[in-house]
């Protein structure tokens, strides 16, 4: 049984765990709310067969549920796999699956093998509240674009077998992740001034923020640096409030060892906070923009291959006429087969990629309102935390102050 | 390059307290220029003295000449019964002179936004080395000028008054006294001290107190000093995160949600790390800290040296003793070595008597200046929580009301 550190039940009081969605559809405006939270990580069996099972809890007034209040347990492995039956799905057709959450192996490791110090419980948490994050997008991407059945699938009470990641699907996903690094490096003749304008846009959003995210690493960086160096310190107040041989002096001086101490605790919860609230959620997002380059990616390779059958239909038009002209009478029909086949192959390309191209711009749009939406929420709990924290500075110095002022 | 006027300077809380409340002889530091390494201070003395030849007056002088002022005075034999006020440390650049020299040379992978706002925080921290350093000069002279023996020595006045280039009659001194104490000094008070045998308890005490309290002071000073470190690393991380926030709303987008709210974000993000860099020039909390652990560290030093004085004192004392016994055993020049025991008692027990006294006032001086410092830091860390927390609060408020 995993024991859980009191530093991070904090964490999962916060509001920020328990995001409180109302997502508007477009067309109907019919407003679905799903609430999402991801709790009590407990470890199941042992040594490296063990794994992390999560509680996942929804409440929901969605029809499509037969429940409004629920909770299955998963483990980490049937996250990927939703996200890579998904991705395999509807990514192909332009929507904007939300990256999965990143597997670590050595964190893994070290919690199956039952090490329960500060970096494992770290990883945990971590984990928790990424799959949390990934759950609360999984839900406000499908929602409210496609109410399906993909949905039970993963909010169901059953027991779904959506896990153990084979080898073989790992495989995939590397390849994907491969393919999308090797550059595109077709050129399309971009017709939609809105596209190009759209895919300069994120190009530019994902710089900003990768540089946005370094520097809120930076900062939970210097924060942890900080809170260890406010307690040094506080120690060795406290030494110098012994040493003195004043006495109001002396106990003024332990009394601010006292609050540097406390100080100290401020700053590694603030620290938390940077990291959890704001350098976590940065991070997710510069994947969600991968995603979403992604998906534009698709669109070309959609086109690419219209284009392909286009070209291929040409030249078997070409033969065709050649072979009017030679007394090749099955030759010619065999052609005029393919012809056919091909003709339907570019009809079908030209729908497919109209298609994708119409779901983009659905989905981009949804985006962009949705998702900034639930990034603002994000940035506003930060600010909550910054603020808790000023407030007890406050408390802790107005403490102090008539100690300080009691010296005579 | 930069100067210091009366209007720019905020009067800044010194460290040092000024237990003698006399008008008699009053001491600033107005104005002061820096060139490169050297900073020329102006020294004004205001004065009802008749020892002075006029009552209102201004030097220039260096950092040098305050050294040599220090040293002339440790060296004064009348004095060897008096705490003398620490030298103020060498004005030091070379921190802020450093990071400006990285700036530059990372100039061409910062936006401009960022860049500026760098430089303008090395500015700032420039300046405030500078009056930290005005500030420390100032407070040497006006503990000089409130105490009732030091003030009236004759080099002082001469540090006040000479109205022409001081680094002559520095070297002069130089030579007349070999820095012969200094040295001494230096080599083995800690040892000299604790190896006396005590008669005084009052001395006794006080020798414990000092060499304990000062290994923990410089030990506070030093972790003091790394915290201070940690907060002006997170202050740059503001800095650099409202420069990308800015870039990110000026990011020509068709997307009006993002650019409201990233402004508002860098708004927020930017008053927050001004009044931050703000807070460190003129009444940074932790730098106050920080400033008055290192001056007393240093006062206690002096202490120390006084304690050091006496103990040598002391010692030729116990020396003349036994070199009395063994002339009259000799019988030979008696007389010479009972003057030479005499005056040996004498000198210990002026050097005592003037001991208890100082130590006691630097006692009452001590816990007065760190009541003062440690109530204004207190007052200070609450204001600027507080401002901080408006701030926030009303970003909050902007950035839900959308």
């Amino acid at each position: 049984m995993f024991v859980h550190l009191s530093a991070f039940y904090s964490y999962r009081s916060l509001p920020f765990c328990r995001f409180f969605l109302q997502i508007e559809e477009e067309e109907g405006g019919d407003s679905f709310d799903i609430h999402i939270s991801v709790s009590d990580p407990e470890k199941v069996g042992d040594g490296m067969n063990a794994y992390m099972a999560y509680k996942v809890t929804t409440k929901t007034s969605v029809a499509l549920f037969r429940q409004r209040d629920f909770s299955v347990k998963r483990r980490f492995s049937d996250f990927l796999g939703l996200h890579s039956k998904l991705a395999s799905k509807y990514l192909h057709i332009g929507y904007i699956v939300p990256p999965a959450p990143e597997k670590s192996i050595v964190g893994m490791t070290k919690v199956k093998v039952g090490k329960e110090d500060q970096s494992s419980n770290e990883f945990v948490e971590r984990r928790r509240s990424a799959l949390e994050r990934y759950d609360e997008g999984q839900a406000t991407a499908m929602l409210s674009s496609y109410k399906h059945l993909k949905l039970k699938l993963i909010l169901l009470p059953r027991a779904v077998n959506t896990q153990a990641l084979s080898s073989a699907g790992i495989l995939r996903m590397v390849n994907k992740a491969a393919e999308a690094v090797n550059k595109m490096t077709i050129k399309m003749n971009e017709s939609d001034a809105w596209f190009e304008e759209k895919q300069q846009h994120f190009e530019n959003l994902d710089a900003q923020l990768r540089k946005l995210h370094a520097s809120v690493e930076c900062l939970v960086c210097h924060r942890k640096e900080l809170s260890v160096n406010t307690a040094q310190f506080a120690k060795s107040a406290a030494m110098l409030g012994n040493s003195e041989d004043h006495t109001a002096l002396s106990r003024a001086l332990s009394q601010l060892a006292e609050v540097e101490e406390k100080i100290d605790q401020l700053h590694q919860d603030q620290a938390n906070a940077d990291f959890y609230l704001f350098s976590e959620l940065l991070g997710d997002y510069v994947r969600l923009i991968s995603a979403v380059k992604g998906v534009f990616d698709q669109r070309m390779k959609t086109w690419q291959k219209w284009q392909d059958s286009q070209m291929l239909l040409q030249k078997k038009r070409e033969a065709e006429a050649k072979l009017q002209f030679t007394n090749k009478p099955d030759k010619l029909q065999q052609t005029k087969d393919e012809i056919k086949e091909l003709e339907g192959r570019v009809q079908q390309g030209e729908r497919d990629f109209e298609q994708i191209s119409k779901t983009i711009r659905k989905e981009v749009s949804r985006f962009e309102k949705d998702r900034v939406k639930d990034f603002k929420m994000s940035i506003v709990k930060y600010l909550e935390s910054l603020v808790q924290t000023q407030q007890q500075l406050i408390k802790y110095w107005e403490a102090f102050l008539p100690e300080a002022k009691a010296i005579s | 390059m930069s100067s210091f006027d009366e209007n720019n300077k905020e009067r800044l809380r010194s460290v040092s307290v000024d237990l003698n409340n006399d008008a008699s002889l009053l001491i600033d530091i107005p104005d002061a220029l820096c060139e490169r390494d050297k900073v020329k201070f102006t020294v004004h003395t205001k004065t009802t003295l008749s020892s002075f030849q006029k009552p209102e007056f201004s030097v220039p002088r260096q950092h040098e000449d305050f050294i040599w002022l220090h040293d002339t005075l440790v060296e004064t034999e009348d004095y060897a019964g008096l705490i003398i006020p620490p030298a103020p440390p060498k004005p030091d650049f070379e921190s802020p002179r450093e990071k400006m020299h990285k700036l530059g040379e990372g100039e061409a992978t910062m936006t401009k936004e960022e860049y500026t706002k760098m430089k303008q925080e090395l500015e700032a921290e420039y300046l405030a080395v500078f009056k930290k350093t005005v500030q420390v000069h100032e407070v040497f002279l006006q503990r000089l000028s409130s105490h009732p023996v030091l003030s009236k020595d004759r080099n002082f006045q001469i540090f006040l008054e000479y109205d022409q280039d001081l680094s002559v009659r520095r070297k002069n001194a130089k030579e007349m006294f070999g820095g012969f104490f200094k040295n001494m000094v230096k080599s083995a008070d800690e040892v000299l001290i604790a190896g006396v045998k005590e008669v005084d308890d009052f001395f006794e005490q006080e020798k414990t107190f000092l060499l304990d309290y000062f290994s923990k002071i410089k030990e506070a000073t030093a972790k003091a000093e790394k915290m201070t470190r940690s907060h002006k690393n997170i202050a740059d991380d503001y800095i650099r995160l409202s420069a990308t926030l800015n870039s990110l709303s000026a990011e020509e987008s068709t997307n009006y949600y993002i650019i409201k709210f990233c402004l508002k974000l860098f708004q927020n993000f930017l008053r927050v790390c001004l009044k931050k860099v703000e807070g460190r020039v003129a009444s940074d909390e932790e730098l106050k800290l920080t400033e008055l652990l290192r001056y007393y560290m240093r006062d206690i030093q002096a202490a120390k040296d006084l304690l050091y004085r006496r103990a040598r004192a002391l010692a030729d004392y116990e020396n003349s003793n036994k070199a009395l016994d063994k002339a009259r055993l000799k019988g030979k020049d008696v007389s010479q070595a009972e003057e030479h025991q005499k005056r040996c008692l004498q000198k210990f027990d002026t050097l005592s008597e003037s001991g208890k006294k100082e130590l006691t006032n630097f006692k009452a001086r001590r816990v007065v200046a760190f009541r003062k410092n440690l109530v204004e830091m207190a007052e200070l860390e609450v204001k600027h929580a507080k401002n901080n927390m408006t701030l926030l609060q009303g970003c909050i408020e902007l950035l839900s009301g959308n």
